[in-house]
């Protein structure tokens, strides 16, 4: 295609082209994850607990997300009167876009990700801790009490477990000796059991842990704990703003469980060993293997969600300040040492 | 040569952040054209379970929260440290395996001493 649009335009429009459209097609394609992951979570807790889920609207309710979406796009926004107004106006935004931005140093399959930049992974956290602002000046701007606390909440859950999901990873970079997320997969694919998982089972443990606090998800989910605080810090929104809290919510979880696939799950490879038990798997593309893990690893958000009843905040600050920070940092010091053994060996 | 490095690689994720922007503000603006506006003082108020709302939102709330504050900051600064380290890990070998496990021991001590002075207790 590039050299079609080269024919009769300059390198740097069919450059600008080329960007424009990767990112309209991992824009589109996120969000219709994102529309689809809610009426699957319906579906998948809605069977757990015996009942039906979304079925009316559409085939098998399969229309459920879009006339969601639609409904929330022409609802009456409600602008509190005691309400920071553009502060208010703004958060929703923040958090959407700090969300979804992340989308763009996933690597999807092989050579294909939008900005393949060196620190993808930091970029990763950059961005997860840009989100914690959207919470926070929510909270604090709707002039509510709810709002006030869940912001609150949610701002000390989020940096609390966002140290221990900073250090589970390093292993992943002491293995794989770069912070570039192909980079990462390619060495997964030249490590004998394909999965950074197995040898880094403690950083995995500590990482799926974290993930489900920083995406306020249960049993973490004291920030929106509606049982005591109504909706935490979106209580006051509602129609399209509410909607892009939501949308912010869901790709967070999208993006949480695409680290997970890529840093220790392999991303878009299989382990060799398998293939080399099986060839054909050869011939599936990769996106295919990359799409089934974050699958895996969204189900495995539902399925908890379903499980577990909620922590309270002292236990949570207790799990993530005494169990995950000393944990991971076992985790690094034991990698580094079989690091130094094994090349002691060699 | 300093001083010349263009982050080019970076161009896609600032057209991504535009186009994310454009998308949260151009959905938000032209819902507004559509939207139903019928505003009353009831439904302006805070919401409080129904109840009129009861003194002020934005109350004193614990100090808690301002250490945790403080140790994120330490300990976030330490992991941030330790992605370097653990990028150029093969090349420096040995040497800088020791320098770590000094940068551990002594952010341990921290550790130790918040724990011990009930940082993370929470009641």
């Amino acid at each position: 295609m590039s050299a079609f649009l080269g024919a009769f335009l300059p390198p740097f429009i069919v450059q600008l082209v080329i960007i424009l459209l990767k990112i309209a097609v991992v824009i589109a394609i996120g969000l219709l994850h994102v529309a689809y992951a809610t009426y699957w979570e319906r579906k998948v807790i809605g069977h757990m607990q015996v009942r039906l889920g979304p079925r009316e609207v559409g085939p098998f309710g399969l229309l459920q997300p879009i006339a969601d979406g639609v409904k929330l796009f022409f609802k009456e926004d409600i602008i509190p009167a005691n309400a920071d107004k553009p502060l208010f106006y703004l958060s929703p935004v923040i958090f959407f876009i700090a969300a979804i931005s992340s989308l763009s140093v996933i690597p999807f399959f092989e050579s294909f990700v939008i900005a393949d930049i060196n620190i993808g992974l930091l970029f990763l956290f950059a961005m997860s801790s840009l989100g914690a602002y959207g919470i926070v000046l929510s909270g604090w701007s709707s002039n509510s009490k709810y709002a006030f606390l869940g912001g609150l909440r949610s701002a000390s859950q989020v940096i609390s477990y966002e140290i221990s999901m900073g250090l589970s990873l390093v292993g992943v970079m002491l293995m794989a000796g770069s912070l570039n997320l192909s980079d990462i997969v390619r060495a997964q694919h030249q490590y004998p059991t394909g999965m950074f998982a197995v040898p880094q089972f403690i950083g995995f443990f500590v990482f799926v842990v974290s993930a489900f606090a920083e995406t306020n998800r249960l049993p973490f989910d004291l920030p929106e704990a509606e049982s005591e605080l109504v909706a935490g810090y979106f209580t006051e929104y509602s129609g399209f703003r509410f909607a892009l809290f939501f949308l912010g919510e869901y790709t967070g979880m999208i993006i949480m469980s695409s680290i997970s696939s890529i840093c220790f799950l392999g991303g878009w490879t299989i382990p060799r060993f398998v293939t080399d038990l099986l060839p054909f798997l050869n011939y599936v593309p990769g996106i295919l293997w990359f799409l089934l893990k974050v699958y895996c690893f969204m189900f495995f958000f539902y399925w908890v969600r379903a499980t577990l009843p909620r922590y309270r905040y002292d236990q949570l600050m207790a799990i993530g300040w005494k169990l995950l920070i000393p944990l991971s940092l076992l985790n690094i010091v034991i990698t580094a040492i079989v690091k130094i053994w094994f090349r002691g060996m060699a | 040569m300093p001083g010349t490095f263009t982050p080019s690689a970076y161009l896609p994720i600032l057209i991504f952040l535009v186009v994310a922007t454009a998308f949260g503000i151009g959905a938000l603006l032209i819902g507004e054209l559509f939207r139903l506006k019928r505003p009353y003082p009831e439904k302006l108020m805070p919401y409080e379970s129904g109840n009129e709302p009861v003194g002020e939102p934005r109350i004193r709330f614990s100090v808690r929260f301002y250490i945790i504050a403080m140790l994120f900051v330490v300990f976030d600064v330490e992991a941030v440290f330790l992605y370097p380290w653990a990028v150029v890990f093969d090349r420096v070998g040995f040497f800088a395996f020791i320098e770590m496990i000094i940068f551990i021991i002594i952010l341990l001590v921290g550790y130790v001493y918040a724990w011990k002075k009930e940082a993370f207790v929470w009641d």
